[in-house]
């Protein structure tokens, strides 16, 4: 009996001992693969990056390579999506947790956002450039609204995370005191809620720092300098898309792993910007 | 003055009602234009061939356009990289939920919110350059760009999604559910897998579908490295995704091609829906579990 007991655990041990070892192993790889990225990339990328490379345009008279074109149409992209999601993610969220009394529309609206999120980027260029390039041409512009629609359903549902968080002792004191819906929710709620809207605004940015399937077709390739207005009326390629085009149709790697370790060090910083931003709201929140 | 305000309320109430109504609309759009215009081509090519068939030559004298291999390709890609990518995505999590320690496991949780976060040109850059040569080398194959490198790549970008939405559901398992099991005598590892894996089934659940509908999603990456000959997908053979022959041809196409792409996306979307679908199935089950 002893003898069986004795086996039994022996058995039992040694199971442990191999789920014990597969969840270091894995853990291993996982931080092994992305720190091994990350310096691999780096590595590569960092000595290809000069000042010449990063303040200037491409030319074919001095046979120079710039990316000063796509690091500014990465910038109006962005700047001009986050224009178009900012105030109808946040307001549809506003509309879901202040307006709606109808719990069916709250539904339907909140399974749609999820449908939203699920469909890939490829499907979003498609349709992108025939509805938003067919109106406005190939442009940074068509990109923008595409990238605004994509990241619709982060924007808001972060902000309706933080909206549930307003204490609804807020809403009632405001109330109380005979302030309207509308009085209420531009003094009270929505400055309750900056945080929300804000990280779900880094969010979206690290996300569309990274998009490139969903702008091929609706921003295009062109490598010219431009101001703001006219970079978004005109054709160009964001960082995403020039690595694209250096890597796979020109075969220029230098210039890729360049622009890599650009991209690189942007997610880095969204990453470390939204927890530092988070951490920063909780304690304020806390205290 | 009263009745003023009460118009504004009523102005402000119906502008943030048709902020909320954008994101349908969006989705209402997104579907039909995909439905409308991809069936033209799919009435005309007929079904049958279109999703049967096996040969892909859209600019041909004589045209043909069989998806086949593209929809296999995309099914046999992302059945591969769940398979590489699943159990290490799983394992990781159980160690992150609850087996680590707090600061290791904060770090941890960093490295993979940065694996989110690199873009899928980036990996589709070093997919190329390290992963393409290494296969040609190690497996002795002419070229290394094909279904291999592409599982491989996936495996990778599915890892993030699956890590951290197995983390939240296993994080979620009541701690009473645990303590009993210890206090039964089972040991700390025995409870991880006998417990409170079980109990957190739905969540993990949803965390695969999750991880199918982004490999099946993925086109940037995948066109990077796989090599996008429309052949019948084979391990070392370049292959192209149902995502990647969108977007392989759709800068220079026109006509019956132009409109064949279109119905592609069409059974892209069929697919994505389907993925979807399971993965709100699943996270519903994990709220009522």
């Amino acid at each position: 009996m002893n003898l069986e007991k004795r086996r039994v655990w022996g058995r039992r041990q040694a199971v442990a001992a191999l789920l014990r070892g597969a969840m270091l192993l894995a853990t291993a790889c996982t931080c092994s693969l992305a720190v091994f990225i990350v310096f691999y990339v780096l590595a590569k990328g960092l000595p290809d990056i000069t000042w010449g490379l990063v303040s200037t345009a491409p030319s074919h008279i001095k046979r120079t390579i710039g990316i000063l074109p796509d690091i500014l149409n990465t910038v109006y992209i962005i700047v001009a999506a986050v224009t178009a999601v900012l105030p109808i993610g946040a307001g549809a969220a506003v509309y879901l947790t202040e307006y709606a009394g109808n719990k069916k529309t709250v539904e339907v609206i909140e399974y749609v956002a999820e449908t939203l999120a699920g469909i890939p980027s490829v499907i979003y260029g498609l349709v992108g450039m025939l509805v938003f390039s067919g109106t406005f041409g190939t442009s940074l512009l068509a990109g923008a609204l595409t990238l605004a629609v994509m990241n619709l359903p982060t924007v808001m549902r972060t902000t309706q995370e933080s909206l549930k968080t307003v204490p609804q002792s807020y809403r009632e004191g405001a109330f109380g005191l005979g302030a309207g819906k509308w009085r209420v929710i531009r003094t009270v709620v929505l400055p309750g809620c900056s945080d929300g809207i804000i990280t779900g605004c880094i969010l979206a940015v690290g996300r569309m720092l990274g998009e490139s399937a969903a702008l091929l077709f609706t921003a295009g390739f062109a490598h010219v300098l431009n101001g703001f207005f006219d970079g978004l009326a005109g054709s160009g390629a964001t960082l995403t898309v020039a690595l694209y085009v250096y890597a796979k149709e020109r075969g220029d790697f230098e210039t890729a792993f360049a622009i890599a370790a650009i991209l690189m060090g942007l997610t880095l910083s969204v990453n470390i910007l939204s927890s530092a931003v988070g951490t920063f709201f909780k304690a304020r929140r806390e205290a | 003055m009263k009745k003023k305000t009460q118009l504004i309320e009523t102005v402000v109430h119906g502008l943030f009602l048709c902020l909320g109504l954008i994101t349908v609309a969006c989705v209402l759009l997104i579907t039909v234009y995909l439905i409308v215009s991809g069936l033209l081509a799919i009435k005309e090519i007929g079904l049958k061939e279109f999703i049967l068939g096996t040969k892909w030559a859209s600019t041909a004298a004589e045209p043909s356009f069989g998806i086949l291999p593209f929809i296999l390709t995309s099914i046999y890609g992302t059945a591969g990289a769940m398979l590489i990518g699943l159990p290490v995505g799983f394992f990781t999590a159980v160690y992150l939920a609850k087996a680590a320690p707090a600061a290791v496991k904060k770090v941890i949780i960093n490295l993979v919110s940065l694996l989110a976060g690199i873009p899928s040109v980036v990996y589709g850059l070093v997919g190329m350059l390290v992963l393409v040569p290494g296969i040609r080398t190690f497996f002795g194959v002419p070229d290394g760009a094909g279904l291999l490198a592409a599982i491989i790549v996936l495996s990778v970008m599915i890892l993030p999604s699956v890590i951290n939405v197995s983390v939240t559901a296993l994080e979620a398992v009541p701690k009473e559910y645990e303590d009993a099991s210890l206090a039964l005598g089972a040991t700390p590892t025995e409870t991880y897998f006998r417990v409170s894996v079980p109990a957190a089934k739905s969540g993990i659940a949803a965390a695969v579908a999750l991880g199918v509908g982004r490999g099946i999603g993925e086109a940037m990456a995948v066109m990077m490295v796989a090599g996008n000959a429309a052949d019948m997908p084979s391990l070392f053979a370049s292959v192209r995704f149902l995502t990647t022959a969108v977007a392989a041809e759709m800068a220079y196409s026109g006509g019956l091609q132009r409109q064949a792409l279109f119905s592609i996306a069409l059974v892209l979307f069929f697919f994505i829906m389907l993925s979807n679908a399971a993965l709100n199935f699943f996270l519903k089950g994990s709220k009522r579990g």
